[in-house]
């Protein structure tokens, strides 16, 4: 892995959840510093909606876990408010969905202070949230906006895909002077991986290469790279070699890592769980074909999700969201089209 | 926090709004008999709403109305064909009373092309133009500001009267605390338009209660902010809840005077059907057991001889053997065609409108 260790050595590591990654690294930073605290719906007595909260109302208090009343847009105005005089609020956000109602405050409010009164405050502010369609939740409960946020200057913007990164990033961007997206994905929430032990602060703004390849770049974030490393996995047995590079940061973006992978391997694939107009794909094809289209020996594609409220019946939604087998497909096409080019 | 001075708060606060109506005499045997009917359907309905979530027939969320039979049935007896409702996620029961066939309801939950919503919205999302029913919202507070614009609406439509409709607005006593709710109100307040906020006050939003979420509790005095009536009733006596809400409508249809009914109740399980709630006391439990409407609206009218145990009986098994049809019919109806994904996306065809599949190519590049 790429990510970044600041401060220790890595010694020993343990596979956990990435649940308890996000656990463990905000009970670390709320011993670490005072003027960390948490807000959110249900994230005290109930101990979070999806238990990432789990044990920190007993362990610190009401004061440093403070459940809030379904007002999405007072609350993290609120914490905005904190931040502004030093604080370092961590605040959950149910779902991205509910986000919506609190965008007042971070993108004309928090994305914009630094900027608009020339550095004389900054919002060390962290939102967590998870997105991420695909359990039956219906159009409204299942979005992928993280492009909303990705697209505002002033915000960061991170997506771990693993409980490691999880667990990097968090303690980054709680550790950071600015406004961080914190994008969590509902289906990682009990998925495992191995962390490193002590103190682990990731570089926000990095994207990293999960698995070295020469034929073709997948490129994914959040679920989807886990999604991404599946299928190159599954493809290697038909002989095809794939990399794949995990955003990990949505805003900044990394546009030299991706292009760097693009061009050693002359195709790419972008797998995003977002729709596809507009979308993070959208981004990421203008990126390689300003910086390696030189190197492209197939048009770059991208897998996302249909364009339709999502609904509730299994098999529309289903339909609707990207799947390995389309990513799959897709890949083949790509590479099938520049052999046949040849 | 004082965990018991909370519970003797909702508890207190409910037995003060005790009894518009003292008892259920003078009231027709029929309608009592009916209204009996109804709650031991929506319990009925909602117990095997559960069971079908255990076996994976029901994904996504599922919230129950159990423990709020007799505000379901009191509110849906008082409002009329013409009226308009909208309501939160907790909404099976309102669409069974509002005259939907528990068949679509349950195909609904199944996700089923026959379901209320075409099988797209789910638990969370019942909708029947022709009941009247215009949602089913899962976004908190998401109902509030369109039943206000639906009440506009019926005032540029029509002069207020006995005979004029009006909005039934339901939301949670959680739900009373995000920005939709007063904005919504103060719109209603200002515009005066002929629409009733019920706010179904079951003691908890998730695992939070009233008293920790809102800064004033006696939720129905927030009324007072908007100049509108508030008004209290037990939400355990159907006849009052009923009585309650005809009054609030016909201010609302006779002199546009909007209203905000709070309505106390249980809320017998967890938040939805995987919620086990263990962050709530065992006395909260039992209280919530032993004030459960439907046993005992049952023993009330066993007791005043509306009903016989028998008869009773009778009513309770009719329910299921409905619920049971429905649940048939649910399992054997198809699912939508995956073909009809983009059918509804837009009501005016648009050129170029997406309509890809994920991983199709939207260029061709050849
Ligand atoms: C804007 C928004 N924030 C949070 C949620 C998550 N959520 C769903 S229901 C609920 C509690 C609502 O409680 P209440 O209004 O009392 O209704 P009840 O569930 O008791 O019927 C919460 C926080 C949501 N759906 N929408
Ligand atoms: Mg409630």
């Amino acid at each position: 892995m790429n990510t970044e260790i600041v401060n220790t050595e890595v010694t020993t590591t343990r596979t956990i959840t990435y649940r308890q990654a996000l656990n463990e690294t905000l009970r670390a930073e709320l011993e670490r510093d005072e003027k960390v605290f948490l807000i959110g719906e249900e994230i005290g007595i109930f101990e979070g909606s999806y238990k990432i909260t789990a044990g920190l109302l007993e362990d610190f208090g009401p004061e440093r876990v403070l459940d809030a009343p379904i007002a999405e847009e007072g609350f993290v105005g609120a914490a905005l408010g904190a931040a502004m005089l030093g604080m370092r609020p961590v605040v959950e956000i149910m779902t991205i969905n509910f986000s919506l109602i609190a965008i007042d405050q971070i993108v004309n409010h928090a994305a914009k202070m630094r900027s608009m009164f020339a550095g004389q405050v900054s919002i060390p502010l962290v939102i967590r949230m998870p997105g991420g369609g695909g359990q039956q939740l219906a159009a409204t409960h299942s979005q992928n906006l993280e492009v909303w946020y990705a697209h505002i200057p002033g915000l960061k913007v991170v997506a771990p895909s693993t409980p490691a990164d999880a667990k990097a990033l968090l303690a980054a961007a709680i550790r950071d002077d600015d406004p961080v997206i914190f994008l969590e994905n509902l289906s990682l929430y009990s998925a495992k991986g191995e962390v490193p032990d002590g103190e682990q602060v990731a570089e926000i703004g990095k994207a990293a290469v999960v698995k070295t390849g020469t034929d073709l770049t997948i490129v994914s974030y959040s679920r989807g790279t886990t999604t991404a490393l599946d299928v190159a996995h599954q493809l290697e047995a038909e002989g095809l070699s794939i990399e794949v590079v995990d955003l990990r940061s949505l805003r900044p973006l990394d546009r030299d890592t991706i292009c760097a992978s693009v061009k050693k391997t002359g195709h790419a694939v972008v797998f995003e769980d977002d729709w596809l107009s507009y979308g993070i794909g959208a981004e990421i094809s203008a990126t390689i074909g300003e910086g390696a289209f030189d190197f492209l020996d197939a048009p770059v594609r991208r897998v996302a999700a249909a364009e339709v409220p999502l609904p509730y019946a299994k098999s529309l939604e289903k339909a609707a969201l990207p799947s390995a087998a389309d990513l799959a497909k897709v890949v083949r096409e790509v590479l099938n089209i520049s052999t046949n080019d040849k | 926090m004082d965990e018991s001075r909370r519970k003797w708060d909702h508890m207190a606060a409910k037995a003060q709004s005790k009894a518009v109506v003292e008892s259920t005499g003078g009231e027709p045997a029929d309608t009592l008999r009916s209204y009996y009917e109804q709650m031991s359907l929506v319990r009925s309905f909602e117990l095997r709403s559960s069971e079908m979530y255990a076996r994976a027939k029901i994904g996504g969320y599922c919230h129950l109305n159990l423990g709020e039979e007799a505000t379901v049935v009191g509110l849906m007896a008082a409002i009329e064909k013409r009226d308009y409702l909208f309501t939160g996620y907790r909404d099976h029961g309102y669409a069974l009373m509002r005259g939907i066939s528990p068949e679509s309801v349950m195909a609904e939950l199944f996700g089923k092309v026959t379901g209320v919503s075409g099988g797209r919205g789910g638990s969370m999302h019942m909708f029947d133009s022709e009941a009247r029913l215009l949602g089913g919202y899962g976004i908190v507070g998401g109902q509030i500001p369109p039943a206000t614009g639906a009440a506009l609406a019926l005032k540029y439509q029509e002069a207020a009267g006995a005979d004029a409709a009006a909005v039934m607005c339901l939301l949670g006593d959680g739900t009373t605390n995000i920005g939709a709710f007063h904005e919504s109100l103060n719109l209603a307040g200002l515009w005066k338009l002929p629409i009733v906020y019920v706010i179904v006050n079951n003691g908890l939003g998730m695992g939070t209660t009233v008293e920790k979420a809102s800064a004033e509790p006696d939720l129905y005095k927030r009324a007072a902010s908007y100049r509108m009536p508030g008004v209290r009733v037990d939400g355990d006596d159907v006849l009052a809840v009923r009585d309650a809400a005809r009054d609030a409508l016909k201010q609302a249809r006779e002199s546009r005077q909007p209203v905000l009914l709070e309505v106390m109740c249980y809320r017998l399980r967890g938040h939805s059907v995987v919620d086990p709630a263990r962050y709530r006391a065992p006395e909260d439990t039992t209280i919530a057991q032993q004030s459960d409407p439907v046993p005992s609206f049952r023993a009330e009218l066993i007791a005043s001889g509306v009903l016989t145990e028998a008869d009773a009986a009778a009513i309770d098994e009719a329910a299921d053997v409905r619920v049971s049809a429905a649940v048939v019919f649910a399992d054997e109806s198809p699912e939508p065609d995956v073909d009809d994904l983009f059918k509804y996306v837009y009501a005016t065809a648009v050129a170029n409108a997406p309509s890809a599949l994920p991983g199709e190519p939207v260029m061709d590049a050849l």
